[in-house]
């Protein structure tokens, strides 16, 4: 015979089915000298059998449309609202990029190239950051092939800094197509889903340092700077200008060491 | 394995889930679609070979604390759902309204876990990963809300004697 006591947690287990025979049957002899308690436990069976009883129709019934598309849809609307204004403005600005190259038809201002590196990082943005099933090619379990990997395609050591004092944890990253050279992106996420890129390139004029430089493209906000031979650029659409800065200052630390 | 289609499986479970922790259907369904959307934007943070139901009960569970939180007033436009008879063999109305009423009077951590040891059947353990709790804090949480429970449906005044959990 066990001799240890019965516990409230051994007759709420008894009353959901979920004791071992032999602790069942102790819990058994045990109601069987205290009818009240008994009763107690009797009425917990009835009223759970009650409430399943209650709410099992919910399964049978048909689930409703928004909630289908709500299961199935990759991403909400507004998100891909934001995608479709950055493909339009992507043609927009791509376009007199595109006339730059042949060189018999320059029809717009050159764009200084700081500005470039804010507008390219917006894009890049907005067009990964709203990926729900492939946010990057390479996720942060992998984080040492990741950085290893895009360190050997753009030619400079580049790291991803740790943010996770910010609340800001490394998803992964990605190797993007730069003007004349390839660009790494990296991405991070905070408990509440609001995403943030890191976008580095490779500078073609070594040596030249810039001061942060805030600039918003649609509704993407940036800061951008210049460090000898890389060009950083942060950006995300879900933080405030002040949280960006905080963080632009997390990753420049970071990047000096 | 496709995700997206378990998540469909998995809606009436969560559309139960919701009518039993909000009380009502529209909200519930609110409830539900905040969640799957909600799934969506983390589903890079769920690890695959994981239980994604619990993972799934565990988002609905901070959508709910949340919008408790917020206490955002209703939006009278959004109730284009109205409360429909439903023809299918329904339990007894009367009991489903007060089982209703009993279970809102519960306090919103006991009702969670109740609701998932009863209706999703969950164990106990499963309980406390998904809510993110001891399990000691789950089965005082469960004793309490059953007793709570029974005492409403028996039209008895809530007693403030609780049971103490060894």
């Amino acid at each position: 015979m066990s001799a240890t006591p019965i516990t409230e947690g051994d007759l709420q287990a008894y009353a959901d089915g979920r004791l071992p025979e032999a602790r069942r049957a102790a819990v058994e002899a045990w109601l069987a000298t205290r009818p009240d308690e008994a009763e107690r436990i009797a009425a917990y069976r009835r009223l759970a059998t009650e409430v399943r009883a209650a709410y099992e129709g919910m399964i049978s019934e048909p689930v409703p449309e928004r909630l289908a598309r709500a299961a199935t849809r990759r991403m909400p609307w507004r998100r891909m609202a934001a995608v479709a204004a950055w493909v339009l403005l992507g043609i927009a600005i791509g376009a007199p990029l595109g006339w730059q190259v042949r060189r018999e038809r320059i029809v717009a201002q050159p764009v200084p190239d700081t500005v470039l590196i804010a507008r390219r990082a917006a894009v890049a943005h907005a067009t990964y950051s709203p990926e729900v099933r492939h946010p990057v090619e390479v996720g942060a379990e992998d984080e040492q092939h990741l950085v290893t990997w895009l360190s050997k395609r753009l030619g400079v050591k580049v790291k991803a800094p740790k943010l996770d004092e910010a609340g800001m944890g490394l998803v992964g990253g990605r190797l993007l197509p730069g003007e004349n050279a390839p660009v790494a992106q990296f991405m991070y996420q905070n408990q509440n889903g609001r995403r943030l890129t890191l976008y580095v390139r490779t500078e073609a004029s070594k040596n030249r340092e810039t001061a942060f430089r805030y600039a918003r493209e649609n509704n993407v906000g940036v800061f951008y700077w210049i460090d000898r031979e890389v060009g950083y650029a942060l950006a995300s659409a879900d933080l405030s200008r002040d949280e960006l800065l905080k963080l632009a200052n997390l990753v420049y630390k970071q990047l000096e060491q | 394995m496709d995700e997206a289609k378990r998540l469909v499986e998995l809606i009436p479970r969560l559309r139960r889930y919701a009518r039993a922790l909000v009380g009502e259907r529209t909200s519930a369904d609110d409830l539900v679609q905040d969640t799957l959307e909600r799934a969506w934007t983390k589903l890079h943070l769920y690890r695959r070979g994981t239980d994604l139901r619990a993972w799934l009960f565990t988002v609905m569970h901070n959508v709910h604390v949340n919008r408790i939180r917020a206490t955002r007033p209703v939006d009278p436009l959004e109730d284009d759902m109205p409360e429909l008879a439903q023809p299918q063999r329904q339990p007894d109305a009367l009991l489903v309204r007060d089982l209703d009423r009993a279970i809102a009077r519960l306090p919103a951590d006991q009702r969670s876990v109740l609701l998932l040891v009863t209706l999703e059947e969950m164990s106990y353990e499963q309980v406390a990963r998904t809510l993110g709790i001891p399990i000691g804090t789950v089965m005082s949480r469960l004793s309490r809300a059953r007793e709570k429970l029974r005492a409403i449906m028996a039209g008895q005044p809530v007693s403030a004697k609780l049971k103490v959990v060894k």
